[in-house]
């Protein structure tokens, strides 16, 4: 069992809000009804970044002189010869059968020369491509699988963090070997998890850049070279403090699944991952984006990383009181996707933030019962506690006093990973003094109140339950609504919702937005062995951690 | 209202005391010559006297310092000289209103990269509702319809695409400046609208870039650049007061 759940369910004995259990069970039902036809349809389409995803499992990685991965050019030449209906490896390994290439980076790059012919085996053929595409793909598997087993152990060597919420902290210079010093003295100031922030932009690159980068935008780009030399300088950091220094970076954009198995294959600890963000923040195609998503939530669960979802976005451009209850909708529909991925309890890193405005009235009260809610509706999931950024106005003084009514809502509700909040926010890249005075202001909330939530039991029926079950009960109205648009037969009311801008305000139509261009209905013969192998750790998985 | 006089000095609890706060970080351990350090940072930095209230060791090679002290300095206003910005900064709520006021209907915004350019940074950073710099993009504005074309968008289709959005400004982003390709591009763009639309009737032409020499309007033949670091706020603030400089019609233009 982790720590995280462990220690959750020491702190979280009693119930604060009396909530109806019906509520609840209708809450998370009518999630399952929303969130239904679209694992459906994710699991009838495929797309670049997954097909790019499974090559980079079979160990096939780098790029040419222009900086262009391997993976792009192989899945290019097989979409234009072939298609990907079928899945890219039958071709690929096919070719390889045939003697086309010695070895995949040889068959890439001759076929960025336009010199080799992919075709569609059949019978016996197929089957012989098809077992070799596995057995390639078996070994990336084994080292995803061996870097969670080697988390473990550094885990239990090091340590979990003494206190929670855990310690979230994010550097980003846009420079890696800047970013490593920053990092380990992030930690050693006492910051626990450490997010590198990718480059401006990223999100819509259609490919993964390569190696170690020095130069991004207001962030560092994520490339597997830049997990590996940051993840090697927390391991050494780690040892240092006796305390294992989780890192974390973002599966989301259009690259998502092929970000997501560098994660697996570089020990990452946490990604960013969450199911809308990309469609409503980024205009991604939201079947790209659910297909992406469910490959990379696959893989998140099969290396045991901890996804962290992203609704402290919506309180960012809709209202925090208004708006509340979709981050609660929100909410579920990550845990329904989630789960269906294979993901459990523990890897659910539940977003949520500090957003209101602080001139209205009772706005730290609403703060408490949204957090409550969060907490209560699931009380074994890491929840993830973001701290002001829509109400932080440049007056640094009053934004410090912000971010410790932030930490004490954190440590009186029993949140698991709670993002710093820098008083600079909104002002300038943090200075050095910051990060240092954000942490003494952590610690001493931590320090002062964390042990608060076992005096306080905000009254029956009083401001705090009311609010609670209000934002509850609207969240349920919303999926209601959501499910009960009917439409036309065959079309799938979370789209449909999704594109007359039901959430965050923005409209975003199933057949627009980036890299619908990049998704690929299967077709009956499809087949995609990383996809057969994590299916097989859902089935015997179970209970892993 | 102004005082009588045009030389001042920073306020503290009393007049012409000229208190000040400042707290900043020296890259040395915590120790006596550290203090001395700060102290002379802030004498030199015009502080006199100056009290070193608060110094507290960050890790074995920073030290965190809080200094007050008497500002040696005095302004004088009569030299202090304010750059206007052409165009006044509004809130989302009031871009919204004053174009539901003026317009009563949408404005429409057709946004690109155009030639090879594939960085969709800066068009992003304005117009998407992630927004930048803690703004939110253009796509926010409830009374603005955006149409974000995306990267390599060539001039023929986007003059195309603006036509049949019936847009009242084109923005578009130049990253990449090799051989001026920004410089040519905008060119290209410019005169492919006038070419194709009547006189007068030209949506709203913004470039912006991190290299457009600041004055190069005229000759690029765009109403307005904007340069790095720009915000989406100041691109809709410029867009409303444009809108009411060109006296942009209400009713559907006829295109």
């Amino acid at each position: 069992m982790s720590t995280v759940t462990h220690m959750s369910r020491i702190s979280r004995a009693k119930p604060k809000l009396e909530l109806d259990p019906i509520v609840i069970r209708k809450a998370r039902s009518l999630a399952r009804k929303a969130g239904a036809p679209v694992v459906k349809l994710s699991r009838t389409h495929t797309t670049v970044s997954v097909e790019r995803a499974v090559l980079r499992l079979a160990g096939l990685s780098g790029a040419d002189h222009d900086g262009v991965p391997w993976v792009n050019h192989l899945v290019d030449a097989v979409r234009g010869e072939v298609g990907l209906e079928h899945g890219v490896t039958t071709p690929v390994f096919d070719a390889l059968r045939r003697g086309e290439a010695p070895d995949l980076l040889t068959l890439a790059q001759k076929s960025a020369a336009g010199s080799v012919s992919f075709r569609l085996p059949q019978g016996r053929e197929s089957t012989a491509a098809q077992s070799l595409a596995l057995r390639s793909v078996k070994p990336g598997m084994a080292r995803i699988d061996k870097n969670r087993a080697t988390r473990d152990r550094l885990i239990k060597r090091h340590g979990d963090p003494k206190q929670r919420p855990w310690i979230y902290l994010i550097v980003a210079t846009g420079d890696i070997y800047e970013d490593i010093p920053q990092a380990q003295t992030a930690a050693r100031e006492g910051a626990d998890i450490i997010a590198v922030i990718r480059s401006t932009g990223q999100s819509l690159l259609d490919f993964v850049p390569e190696g170690a980068t020095r130069e991004g935008y207001a962030g560092t780009y994520a490339t597997q070279e830049n997990f590996r030399l940051m993840r090697a300088a927390l391991d050494e950091v780690s040892k240092e403090l006796g305390r294992y220094i989780r890192l974390v970076n973002y599966a989301s954009g259009l690259c998502m699944p092929e970000i997501a198995t560098m994660a697996g294959l570089e020990r990452l600890d946490m990604m960013l991952n969450d199911s809308m963000y990309g469609i409503l923040f980024r205009d991604i195609n939201p079947i790209r984006t659910f297909v992406d998503q469910r490959f990379s939530r696959q893989i998140h669960a099969r290396a045991g990383i901890i996804i962290n979802t992203g609704e402290d976005n919506y309180l960012t451009t809709a209202d925090a009181v208004d708006a509340a209850h979709t981050v609660t909708v929100s909410q579920l529909m990550n845990e329904y996707f989630a789960k269906e991925a294979g993901l459990q309890d523990w890897q659910l890193g539940l977003g949520h933030a500090f957003e209101i405005n602080p001139d209205i009235p009772d706005s730290f009260r609403m703060e408490l019962a949204q957090a409550l809610l969060a907490r209560q509706l699931f009380p074994n999931a890491p929840l993830k506690w973001m701290p002001p950024t829509k109400h932080m106005t440049g007056d640094v003084f009053r934004g410090y006093l912000l971010d410790g009514f932030f930490n004490l809502v954190g440590a009186m509700t029993g949140q698991d990973i709670l993002l710093v909040g820098m008083m600079t926010e909104a002002v300038v890249t943090p200075f050095l003094s910051d990060r240092d005075l954000a942490l003494q202001n952590v610690r001493y909330v931590i320090n002062a109140a964390g042990n608060l939530s076992e005096d306080f039991h905000p009254p029956r029926d009083g401001f705090i339950q009311t609010r609670a079950r209000q934002v509850l009960s609207e969240a349920v109205d919303l999926l209601e609504r959501i499910v009960d648009d009917r439409g036309e037969p065959g079309s799938v009311p979370l789209l449909r919702a999704i594109g007359d801008g039901t959430f965050g305000l923005m409209k975003r139509p199933a057949d627009a937005g980036k890299g619908l261009d990049g998704v690929v209905k299967r077709a009956p013969g499809y087949d995609n062995p990383a996809t057969t192998l994590l299916a097989t750790t859902l089935l015997e998985g179970g209970d892993t951690k | 209202m102004r005082k009588t006089s045009d030389i001042i000095r920073p306020y503290g609890d009393t007049t012409g005391d000229g208190m000040v706060q400042v707290s900043f970080t020296l890259p040395m351990p915590h120790d006596k010559l550290a203090e001395g350090a700060a102290l002379q940072l802030a004498a030199k930095m015009g502080l006199a006297p100056a009290m070193l209230v608060h110094a507290k060791a960050m890790g074995p090679d920073f030290t965190f310092f809080v200094v007050y002290g008497s500002a040696t300095h005095l302004v004088d206003l009569r030299d202090v000289v304010v750059i206007e910005r052409e165009f006044p900064m509004l809130s989302a709520k009031d871009v919204n209103a004053t174009i539901k006021k003026r317009l009563r209907r949408k404005l429409v915004v057709v946004g690109a990269c155009i030639g090879t350019d594939a960085h969709t940074v800066g068009i992003d950073a304005i117009l998407n509702i992630k927004g930048f710099a803690g703004e939110k993009g253009l796509e926010y504005y409830s009374e603005i319809t955006v149409v974000n074309c995306g990267a390599q968008v060539l001039v023929p289709e986007l003059v195309a695409r603006a036509r049949a959005e019936k847009a009242d400004a084109v923005l578009v982003s130049q990253v990449v400046t090799q051989k001026d390709a920004h410089i040519r591009n905008t060119m290209t763009m410019s005169a492919a609208f006038r070419e194709a639309y009547p006189a007068g009737k030209v949506p709203l032409l913004v470039v912006g870039g991190p290299r457009f020499e600041q004055g190069l309007a005229a000759r690029l033949g765009v109403d307005r650049i904007f340069g790095k670091g720009t915000t989406p706020g100041e691109v809709a603030s410029y867009l409303v007061h444009a809108m009411a400089q060109t006296g942009a019609t209400t009713k559907e233009q006829t295109r």
